[in-house]
């Protein structure tokens, strides 16, 4: 009777843990929420989290854009010429950039680089006792560490999004004009034609909502980060495995709001 | 006076803390002694409000210290870690200062780094250390920062949890002389956790030994020796033989 049970009850533990983590998630989200709005405010480390989450993340950002756009254009252009549509890779390129592409590569991105980073440096803060050292100086953790970090990665991820679409569309522009044979001037024409401002807009508000995922994911898992080095280095994979997860099932649910017919 | 009333704490199925009694008179040192993993750490803890008892209440002069503005209480506590747990993503004198440059306690930024290097000289750091990272310093350099930031905002109280972990003889000899300079000086109340029965003989005013979850003795450091409690014996003398039993 226990050899049967054994599989079921590991199956319902699974369950109850992974229901007992989404609770434990939206409590973090609800104490972000809250202490987002209750003063003090620490707007040196706002300022702080901001370049490091915005600015020194363009590089990453800028380079995955280049190429994802550059192949896209390749992509099209070689399935377009199938059924003789070569001509969609403009209004392909871009639309596909902004909508998709765009916000998914930049909040993958920004998982590994700053849901990782995150992470390991407040789960290092919490196994060395920095963060109980925060509490006793009458500084709390959520208010000090964690909101500047959301508040910056929903601020600047957008920004992001909208400099990795710009770059995207010029890899594609790139590769269409040199390689593909278009014109220069049509293929901007192009783009800019079949562009709509919502395409754009809605890509913005993902690069938030990915924001908010990535930065809430790895304060949570760095928090939650068990002793030792080994803690930390699971914290910091835990952080961007469920970010990454997140924003590919947030982005499903978003499309789907925003243009299911 | 701090005062711990029937304390009990439980981690999962170990029970920690067992109805600890204990009372620490103002401005007086009271270093808690006991084995590694017999919950002084979680005792400190408790008072600071880091870990909530399962049972018992805490008061300090009378008030329980789960009453009133959190914040006002914390502001009459210093601790110093036994990591030194110091910010590793600001200079030292920020460190120091940390109390200083937000919140209640808050003075312009060169006010804070004035009193930072005042506190750091105290502690035996030159002003050359200020703008230093705290992973540029050696183990005692950080302790001695450490130290700094505890008494950064002249508290009332002040924890020390292991001082002298991880430091050779000699360091260890220099961090408990200034740790009772500083106490004596600055009139605090002072708890300190340890093993190290050196730092007991040079910091203590009372002792107090948690064994078994509970406060097994406690009296002043003149009547340790002669306490005649085997279980403080064995510990003071550092014997493998006795009540305390020890793995192998």
């Amino acid at each position: 009777m226990t050899g049967l049970t054994a599989p079921l009850a590991s199956v319902g533990r699974s369950t109850l843990q992974f229901l007992a983590s989404i609770g434990r998630v939206s409590l973090y989200v609800v104490q972000i929420l809250r202490h987002m709005v209750t003063p003090p405010f620490y707007p040196e480390e706002l300022l702080k989290a901001v370049l490091r989450i915005g600015y020194f993340s363009l590089p990453v950002v800028g380079l995955t854009a280049l190429f994802t756009g550059a192949a896209l254009a390749l992509q099209i252009f070689a399935g377009g010429s199938r059924f003789n549509a070569e001509a969609v890779v403009p209004s392909i390129v871009a639309i596909g950039m902004v909508r998709e592409l765009g916000p998914v590569l930049v909040g993958l991105m920004i998982a590994g680089r700053v849901g990782a980073s995150v992470a390991a440096e407040i789960g290092t803060m919490k196994v060395t006792e920095q963060i109980d050292a925060l509490l006793t100086l009458s500084t709390h953790p959520m208010k000090y560490l964690v909101v500047p970090r959301v508040l910056a990665a929903v601020l600047t991820v957008p920004i992001l999004v909208a400099i990795g679409d710009s770059i995207g569309i010029l890899g594609g522009y790139l590769v269409g004009v040199t390689t593909l044979g278009f014109n220069a001037a049509a293929y901007l024409q192009n783009t800019v034609d079949f562009l709509e401002q919502w395409d754009v807009l809605s890509g913005l508000i993902k690069g938030g909502v990915f924001g908010f995922v990535v930065a809430t994911m790895g304060c949570y898992h760095g928090m939650s980060s068990a002793r030792g080095a080994q803690g930390v280095g699971r914290a910091t994979i835990n952080a961007v495995v469920s970010s990454s997860a997140l924003i590919l099932a947030s982005n499903y649910l978003l499309t789907s709001i925003f243009f299911s017919a | 006076m701090i005062a711990l009333e029937e304390i009990s704490k439980t981690f999962g199925t170990n029970q920690v803390l067992r109805g600890v009694e204990l009372e620490i008179a103002t401005g007086r040192s009271m270093v808690i002694i006991g084995g590694s993993g017999t919950g002084k750490s979680v005792l400190l803890k408790c008072i600071l409000g880091l870990v909530t008892p399962d049972a018992g209440r805490i008061t300090i002069d009378g008030q329980d210290i789960t009453t009133g503005d959190r914040d006002v209480m914390l502001s009459r506590f210093g601790m110093l870690f036994q990591g030194g747990a110091l910010f590793d993503s600001m200079p030292v004198w920020q460190n120091v200062a940390f109390r200083l440059l937000s919140g209640r306690l808050r003075r312009s930024r060169d006010d804070a780094r004035a009193v930072a290097l005042a506190k750091l000289r105290r502690v035996g750091l030159g002003a050359d250390v200020a703008d230093r990272y705290p992973a540029e310093l050696s183990g005692g350099m950080q302790k001695r920062v450490g130290l700094a930031r505890a008494i950064a905002a002249d508290p009332e109280i002040i924890f020390f949890d292991e001082p002298t972990t991880g430091l050779d003889p000699i360091m260890a000899g220099v961090i408990n002389t200034l740790i009772r300079e500083i106490v004596t000086e600055l009139g605090v109340t002072a708890v300190t956790i340890t093993h190290d029965m050196s730092s007991v003989r040079a910091i203590a005013d009372d002792v107090a030994m948690l064994h078994a979850g509970k406060i097994r003795w406690t009296g002043p450091i003149g009547a340790m020796d002669d306490a005649g409690d085997p279980y403080l014996e064995q510990f003071v003398h550092g014997r493998a033989e006795g009540p305390i039993e020890a793995l192998r």
